[in-house]
């Protein structure tokens, strides 16, 4: 560098600034500080200008729309003030950005509405709680619909897509099998240990087999099972159908006379339906046996024990709770992941949003069904 | 820069994947301040060269040289400031979704220079006017813009810090043949005044007349023929013998001759 950029003599009643260096958009920064100097200080305020001024641009090496714009808003604050403003010595090239320039930013720049923040804080308020109720329309409208593609599929089976059954339920439940079967484990083991550390006080270890099983059985083995689903492929079902939205898939199917409910959500959802009672299955017995492992080697029963007292403690009645409720789990999560998947709109943001929500809320929404359940089978005696 | 030093130079440039060799021992120059339209069938590699050229595919062989500097012999700090020398239109935009246009071609400005949001906000304001569109279109997001409108967007992001050279991706691609006329005669009205050397791949016969000072046409991984429009129609190499004399092109040809 080492080029002053802009320096400024009075000759007679009129400001000479003589411009040199590059006037580019690396030393744009500078040149800004130059100038607004020269225009009295940096705010919008009313600079005084007494002189008219002329510019010599000869001695500048580069020109580029940074400097010539630069430029042009050192003359419009003259002319803005009344005042005469000559620019002289402007290569050909650089005259053209400059003409380039004198017709930009004319027009006072475009409002970006603020609002009062007491009132976006109430309207964003407004737009969760409504927000939250439209995500329970868009529910309701997706059971809706999936109910129809199934009614019309039931009618003509052999438009069923049962290819794309076979290969959503390799992906859901046959390769969730490790993971699903591992979590499982563990979490039937940890409830042994802490049965047994907690029942030893008062010496009835034995109970908890009793603990571990109901346990398993009626809510943890579903509910593991379920949340992981909805964490592992109910996410997975929104950013592909999200991101079939996007690139123009969907409205592809459409005008194909295709209905996109019927291709890509039924098979998906029946798949869940499927799934989960598999995966509540595998995973209870995974943490049976977790808690099996764990009362031989920390609590000293031998197996023989374990399953004569598990034998005891559990019947029919607290396998079949688990069992009943899974698939209303899988309905659950499969159909809240499609619906949030088709809101998603143009933008990679909305898509990351969306499928945000669809793991919370399908999470969400499988502990209410939990509770309902609860107290339904409560109610019935089961 | 003298008029001689192309300011791309590439030489003996070879790009595959996989066994399949997509540029064979491609020797190509790209001079000043001048807008070169890169032809080529489907396949035949041009958007390939664009983006080996820009350092988005590795290459196996050859040198590339872009404004005087061997892209092998700079380290990360000159590549990044090479990088700002040059603007890129991708073929379906690239804008930000998440950003709105103004944002968007304050991005590169933000990043790379240190000048105050008032200056930035006029920046983007005068860009959007330069390739045609209003300030108020800087408000919105990429996804309530049309095909032509995200094209102007895009250019204008590629132009955000005044770049020497833009390459562009198939710049009309997707615009009906009133929008796609008036962005060759953007692109033209933009070199001219900005001085800038522009790379076009293209497969829009019109934009080759209107818009190009010389053309390349890319064939079986080489250089087929070089040269202005005139060179073209005269070429008797089989591919650039359809292209510029089949029906297509020969209607434009005598429009051009007539006129």
């Amino acid at each position: 560098m080492g080029e002053a950029l802009l320096t400024q003599k009075l000759v007679g009643d009129r400001l000479e600034l003589i411009a040199g260096g590059s006037w580019t958009a690396p030393y744009a920064g500078e040149l800004e500080t130059e100038i607004n100097r020269l225009a009295g200080g940096t705010s919008g305020a009313k600079p005084v200008k007494t002189n008219d001024v002329s510019i010599d641009m000869g001695g500048v090496r580069e020109l580029d729309t940074f400097g010539a714009w630069l430029l042009e808003r050192l003359t419009r604050q003259w002319t803005g003030a009344g005042r005469d403003a000559v620019v002289v010595g402007l290569p050909q090239h650089g005259a053209d950005l400059v003409e380039e320039m004198h017709t930009v930013n004319r027009e006072p720049p475009p409002r970006t509405r603020r609002m009062n923040p007491i009132v976006s804080f109430f309207a964003a308020i407004g737009r969760g709680t409504t927000g939250f109720a439209g995500s329970f329309h868009t529910f309701a409208q997706m059971l809706g619909a999936t109910g129809v593609a199934l009614g019309r599929v039931l009618f003509r089976p052999s438009e069923y897509r049962l290819t794309s059954t076979v290969h959503q339920f390799d992906r859901v439940a046959l390769q969730a099998v490790p993971i699903i079967a591992l979590i499982t484990f563990l979490i039937g083991a940890i409830v042994a240990q802490q049965g047994i550390f907690h029942f030893r006080k008062f010496g009835a270890e034995l109970y908890a087999v009793d603990l571990v099983g109901i346990l398993v059985l009626r809510e943890i083995g579903v509910l593991i099972v379920a949340i992981m689903v909805a964490g592992r492929s109910g996410s997975s079902y929104t950013a592909e159908l999200g991101s079939m939205k996007m690139r123009e898939e969907i409205d592809a199917l459409r005008t194909m006379g295709f209905d996109p409910i019927e291709v890509l959500v039924l098979p998906r959802i029946i798949v869940l339906v499927i799934a989960l009672p598999a995966l509540t299955f595998l995973g209870s017995m995974a943490a049976l046996y977790g808690g099996g492992i764990v009362a031989w080697l920390y609590g000293g029963m031998s197996p023989d024990i374990y399953i004569a007292r598990l034998t005891d403690a559990i019947s029919l009645t607290h396998f079949q709770v688990g069992m009943i409720k899974a698939p209303f789990m899988g309905l659950v999560i499969g159909l809240v992941a499609c619906a949030e998947g088709l809101r998603v709109k143009g933008s990679a943001e909305s898509l990351g949003i969306q499928t945000t929500k669809s793991v919370v809320e399908s999470i969400f929404m499988v502990i209410v069904l939990d509770g309902l359940f609860a107290i339904f089978f409560a109610s019935i005696g089961m | 820069m003298s008029e001689t030093t192309p300011v791309i130079k590439v030489r003996d440039l070879v790009v595959g994947f996989g066994t399949q060799i997509v540029l064979d021992h491609l020797d190509m120059d790209v001079r000043p301040a001048e807008i070169l339209g890169v032809v080529g069938a489907s396949g035949a590699g041009k958007s390939v060269l664009l983006r080996t050229i820009i350092g988005l595919i590795p290459r196996r062989e050859g040198s590339i040289d872009v404004l005087g500097k061997d892209l092998d012999n700079v380290d990360e700090s000159e590549r990044r400031a090479l990088e700002r020398r040059w603007g890129v239109l991708f073929q379906q935009g690239a804008l930000f979704s998440s950003l709105t246009v103004k944002q968007n071609i304050q991005f590169p400005m933000r990043e790379n220079l240190e000048i105050s949001q008032r200056l930035m906000d006029e920046m983007a304001y005068a860009k959007l006017e330069m390739v045609g569109l209003s300030p108020r279109d800087g408000e919105k997001y990429p996804s309530e813009l049309s095909g032509g409108m995200t094209k102007r967007a895009a250019l204008a992001r590629a132009l955000a810090l005044d770049p020497e050279i833009v390459f562009l991706d198939e710049p009309t691609s997707g615009l009906d043949p009133i929008s796609a006329g008036d962005f060759d005669e953007l692109i033209r009205t933009l070199q001219q005044t900005l001085a800038i050397t522009v790379f076009m791949v293209t497969h829009d016969l019109e934009s080759l007349y209107t818009a190009c000072d010389r053309i390349a046409v890319l064939a079986d991984g080489k250089l087929a023929a070089e040269g202005p429009i005139a060179t073209m129609l005269e070429s008797e190499h089989p591919w650039v013998k359809t292209y510029f004399q089949g029906k297509r092109g020969s209607s434009l040809a005598d429009r051009e001759l007539t006129q």
